[in-house]
C-alpha cells in the first residue's frame, strides 16, 4: 500500500513513539504536583517548550501546549476576539479556510462579531489588497492559513503581516498545521502574533499541538480550571504527547530546507505524470511545472500537496478504486471528506458544483521516492481506463 | 560565503603595559571558547585576532563570540586573491548582503601592502564606482555613511568586509582577578554577576538553600543559573551551595522577626568571605539594588556590609529594576529566574521588615544565638561544590529526561 493521505496525518516516527512510551511510563506524575516525581515531569514539559521556541527562534514562554491545531485554531481565534472585543468587533479571515478556523469564525458570528470572508482567486490564492481593502478601524484580528489543505496553496502570509505591522490593534493569526516543517516559517520575522502548529502532521503523536502566543498578549481561555500554560489552557498537561511532540518537531524542522527540496522534485514529478492523463484537470496554477513544482510567482503551491479534479466523476469513486490498486489518496480534507458537499474551498476558487465535488488530494511524505511517484501514476492512468466509460458525459458511455 | 573572522578588542587596549598579556590571555580565552569546532584556527596579529573558518559554519562562531568578554566588536570577512577584478567582484557581494533599498555607503582601502598597483585613493574609487553599478540604490556618502566597505589589501589575499558586530565588550574573563558570588535565585545576581564578569573579574558562586523549607527546584533553578553564567565565563564554573537552614531556624527562633533579614544577610555575608578567603578570592558581588527591598535601603546595606572586611560590589546598585530586566533577558537568565520556587531569602518574611536596622543592636542579637560561630563554620566546611559547564539546550533544562527523548 502506498499512503498519500500525508495532509490526514502521517506515519510517527520510531524515536517518537519511543519517546512517547518512555515517557507515558516513567513520568506519570502530575507536572503541577510539588513533590520531585511532579517537578520532573514538568522540567520535561519546559524542556519540550524551549526547544519548540529555540527551534522557531522565539521566547520559551510565548508557546502554549495544546489538544492539537483544532484546539489552537479555536483557542487564537476565540481567545483573541473575546479578548479584545472592547477594541473592535470586526475580524478577518478568507474562504478557504480548514473547518477549526471558519466554523469558529462562524460561532463569533452567532456572538455578534462582523466577519469578513476575503475570496480567492482561481489557483486558490488570497491577493494580499483584498485584506487590506477589508480592514476597518474595529479590525481585531486576521487569520489566514499559510498553505491550504486541500489544494496545497500557499497564501502571502509575509505580505499580510507586512501590512498589519503599520496595524499594532489587529492581531495576525497563522494556521501553519499544512506548512510547519515543509516551509520556512518564521513567526517573529513574519509579524505573526498568533501560530498553530499540530503534531501528527509532522510525524508526531495525535493530540498534542502548540499554539504560539506573542509576548504580551493575553487570551481568554476557552478551558477553566488549573493554572497550566500561563492560565490560558487548564488541564493537567499530556506531558508524554508534549514531548513526543516536541521531537516530532525537532525532527521534521532540522530537515525541512532538505525535505522542501526534494518534495518540490517529487511533486514536479507527479503532476507531470498527471499531465499526461488528460481526463484529470489539476487545480493550481496553470505554469503549475515550470518552476520546479514551485507553482507560480503568483500562486505557489506547497511542496507536499497536489490536487486535481476528475469532472464528472465523484471523487469516492476514484478514491476506492486507487485503494484497490493499492494507493491511499483523499477527497477534500479529511475533516469533512465523508460529507458528500461540494467542497467550499473549490467553490470558492471558482469551480462549479460538478467539479468542486470532485475533488482528489494526493499528499507527499518523507517515505516517497521517485520510484513511488511513477507507480502513482501508472495506478492513477489505470484507474482513469477502468472509469473513463463511466464518465458522466462520455461519448463511451451508452457503450 | 565569509572565510574569516576578525576580532577588535576592547578597552583594556588602552592599558599600554599591560596590552601584551591581556591579548595573549585574550587569545587563549577565543581559543577554548571555540575549541568545539574542530577546523578554525586562530591567530594574533598587529593588535587583533583573526579566526579562520575553514569551512565551519559562521553563524555558530558568532553566536559564541558575541558573548565573549574582552572582544569589542567583529567581522566576518571574505577573502579574495589581490587582484583588481576578484577584490572588486567580492565587494559586490559582500554589499549584498544588504537589502536593496537607499542608503549611503563609503569604500576605506587599506594597502598594507605596497606593491599592489593601484595605490588607496585610486582603489576606493575603482571599488566604489564598481559597486554603485552593480546597486543603483546605493549613494556614496563619506562622512557618515550607513554603510562602510572596508578592503585590506594583502601581498596574496585580500580581505573584504563590512559588518561590524557588537562584542561581549569588558575585559577578557579573569584578568582582573577573583571574587565570590552571591547567587539567589532571581533576577538581579546573575545579572550582577555577569557585570563583574564582564569586567574581568573570575567568579565562584555561592548560594544558600534551606532544605526542606526550600525545594530541591529552587536548588535546580541556582544550578541552571550558574550554567549559563559558565557560558560567559568560557570555562567551568564553581557553584558553592551552602546549607543554610540550621542558621535560619535559629534567627527565626531569636523572636526578633523585624530583624531577621538582616541577620540573615549578615550570615550570608560572613560564609562568602570565608569561602572568598579559602578561594583566594578578595571580593564579594552581590545583586543589591539601592532601595529595592527592606535589605537594600541605605542604612541596611550599612548594617549588613560591616559585618565583613572584604570589599562589597554591587554592580546593579545605582539601576533601575527594568534595566536589570533587559540584560536579564539578554544574557538569558530572565526565563530561569521567573520560576515560582521560593529561595531562603522569601522564607520566614516578617510582615514588615525593618528598613532602618541599628548596628549594634543587630550584634546584640547575634551574641545571644546559641553556637552562631559554629554553625557559620559548619556551614562552610559541610557545603557542595558544583563544577558547571554551559547547556546546548538553551533554556538549560539538560536535567530533565533523556537526551534521546528530545
Amino acid at each position: 500500500m502506498l499512503y498519500f493521505d500525508h495532509c490526514a496525518s502521517t506515519p510517527p516516527h520510531e524515536e517518537v513513539i519511543r519517546t512517547l512510551a518512555d515517557v507515558m511510563k516513567l513520568h506519570y506524575a502530575n507536572p503541577s504536583s510539588i513533590h520531585r516525581s511532579g517537578a520532573e515531569a514538568g522540567k520535561l514539559i519546559e524542556r519540550a517548550r524551549a526547544l519548540a521556541a529555540e527551534l522557531f527562534g522565539t521566547k520559551p514562554r510565548e508557546w502554549i501546549f495544546t489538544s492539537g491545531g483544532t484546539e489552537s485554531n479555536n483557542l487564537a481565534i476565540k481567545g483573541a476576539a473575546r479578548a479584545f472585543r472592547s477594541r473592535g468587533n470586526h475580524l478577518i479571515t478568507s474562504q478557504i479556510e480548514h473547518p477549526s478556523v471558519y466554523e469558529a469564525f462562524r460561532s463569533l458570528e452567532r456572538e455578534g462579531f462582523r466577519v469578513t470572508y476575503v475570496p480567492v482567486s482561481e489557483t486558490g490564492h488570497v491577493d494580499v489588497r483584498d485584506v487590506e481593502a477589508a480592514l476597518t478601524e474595529s479590525t481585531i484580528l486576521v487569520s489566514m492559513m499559510h498553505v491550504n489543505n486541500e489544494t496545497g496553496a500557499i497564501q502571502p502570509i509575509e505580505a499580510v503581516g507586512r501590512l498589519l505591522r503599520s496595524k499594532p490593534r489587529t492581531l495576525f493569526h497563522v494556521d501553519g498545521v499544512q506548512s510547519a516543517g515543509k516551509l520556512a516559517l518564521h513567526p517573529d520575522g513574519w509579524g505573526i502574533d498568533l501560530l498553530t502548529v499540530s503534531a501528527h502532521k509532522l510525524r508526531g503523536p495525535k493530540g498534542a499541538g502548540w499554539l504560539y502566543v506573542r509576548e504580551g498578549i493575553g487570551l481568554e481561555p476557552l478551558l477553566h480550571g488549573g493554572e497550566q500554560e500561563g492560565g490560558m489552557r487548564a488541564g493537567t498537561e499530556n506531558v508524554p504527547a508534549i514531548v513526543a511532540s516536541a521531537k516530532a518537531l525537532r525532527l521534521a524542522l532540522e530537515s525541512q530546507p532538505g525535505r522542501e527540496k526534494r518534495m518540490y522534485a517529487l511533486r514536479e514529478r507527479l503532476l507531470r505524470g498527471i499531465g499526461g492523463i488528460p481526463e484529470l484537470a489539476p487545480s493550481g496554477p496553470a505554469a503549475d511545472t515550470d518552476q520546479g513544482g514551485r507553482g507560480t510567482t503568483a500562486a505557489p503551491m506547497a511542496p507536499h500537496i497536489v490536487h486535481f479534479c476528475y469532472p464528472g466523476m465523484k471523487p469516492e469513486v476514484t478514491i476506492h478504486l486507487l485503494e484497490k490498486h493499492g494507493i491511499t489518496a483523499s477527497t477534500k480534507s479529511a475533516c469533512s471528506s465523508k460529507q458528500d458537499k461540494p467542497s467550499r474551498v473549490l467553490l470558492a476558487m471558482g469551480r462549479d458544483s460538478a467539479s468542486a465535488g470532485g475533488g482528489i488530494r494526493l499528499s507527499l511524505g518523507d517515505e516517497h521516492n521517485e520510484r513511488d511517484i511513477d507507480q502513482l501514476t501508472e495506478r492513477l492512468a489505470a484507474v482513469v481506463e477502468k472509469l473513463k466509460p463511466l464518465q458522466k458525459g462520455s461519448a463511451d458511455r451508452d457503450v | 560565503m565569509f572565510d574569516r573572522v576578525l576580532l577588535r578588542f576592547g578597552e583594556y587596549m588602552v592599558k599600554g603595559k599591560n596590552r601584551g598579556r591581556f591579548e595573549s590571555q585574550m587569545l587563549r580565552h577565543v581559543q577554548s571558547a571555540l575549541q568545539s569546532f574542530e577546523r578554525l584556527t586562530v591567530t594574533r596579529t598587529y593588535g587583533r585576532i583573526y579566526v579562520a573558518l575553514n569551512g565551519e559554519s559562521y553563524d555558530a562562531v558568532a553566536d559564541r563570540l558575541k558573548d565573549l568578554f574582552g572582544i569589542a566588536s567583529f567581522s566576518p570577512v571574505k577573502r579574495v586573491e589581490t587582484e583588481l577584478d576578484a577584490i572588486r567582484e567580492g565587494t559586490i557581494e559582500v554589499m549584498g548582503l544588504f537589502p536593496d533599498a537607499e542608503r549611503t555607503f563609503k569604500v576605506s582601502v587599506r594597502r598594507v601592502w605596497k606593491g599592489f598597483p593601484h595605490d588607496s585613493q585610486e582603489m576606493n574609487h575603482l571599488v566604489g564606482s564598481h559597486v554603485l553599478r552593480a546597486t543603483p540604490k546605493l549613494k556614496v556618502d563619506v562622512r557618515r555613511p550607513d554603510v562602510e566597505l572596508r578592503v585590506e589589501i594583502h601581498p596574496k589575499d585580500t580581505y573584504i568586509y563590512s559588518e561590524v558586530v557588537p562584542g561581549g565588550g569588558g575585559f577578557p574573563y579573569g584578568t582582573n582577578g577573583k571574587a565570590v558570588l552571591l547567587l539567589s535565585g532571581g533576577i538581579d545576581s546573575p545579572v550582577a554577576g555577569w557585570s563583574a564578569m564582564r569586567k574581568g573579574l573570575e567568579l565562584e558562586a555561592i548560594h544558600f538553600y534551606s532544605y526542606p523549607f526550600t525545594s530541591e527546584q529552587a536548588k535546580d533553578k541556582v544550578v541552571e543559573l550558574a550554567k549559563r553564567l559558565s557560558r560567559f565565563a568560557g570555562r567551568p564554573l564553581k557553584l558553592h551551595l551552602v546549607h543554610f537552614t540550621d542558621i535560619q531556624t535559629s534567627f527565626a527562633q531569636a523572636k526578633q522577626d523585624r530583624l531577621i533579614i538582616t541577620l540573615m544577610r549578615r550570615a550570608m555575608l560572613r560564609i562568602a568571605e570565608r569561602i572568598a578567603l579559602r578561594e583566594g578570592a578578595l571580593a564579594i558581588v552581590t545583586g543589591d539594588s539601592l532601595g529595592q527591598v527592606a535589605s537594600q535601603t541605605l542604612s541596611s546595606m550599612n548594617v549588613i556590609g560591616r559585618t565583613v572586611d572584604l570589599p562589597l560590589l554591587r554592580p546593579l546598585v545605582m539601576m533601575d529594576k527594568q534595566e536589570i530586566i533587559g540584560l536579564a533577558e539578554r544574557i538569558g537568565t530572565y526565563e530561569t529566574s521567573i520560576l515560582p520556587y521560593e529561595d531562603c531569602c522569601t522564607l520566614f518574611v516578617p510582615q514588615s521588615p525593618t528598613t532602618n536596622p541599628n548596628l549594634r543592636v543587630a550584634e546584640t542579637v547575634e551574641s545571644h544565638i546559641p553556637g552562631l560561630e559554629e554553625m557559620i563554620e559548619k556551614a562552610v566546611s559541610g557545603m557542595e561544590t558544583l563544577k558547571l559547564t554551559p547547556d546546548d539546550t538553551g533554556a538549560g533544562l539538560t536535567g530533565a529526561g533523556k537526551n534521546e527523548w528530545f
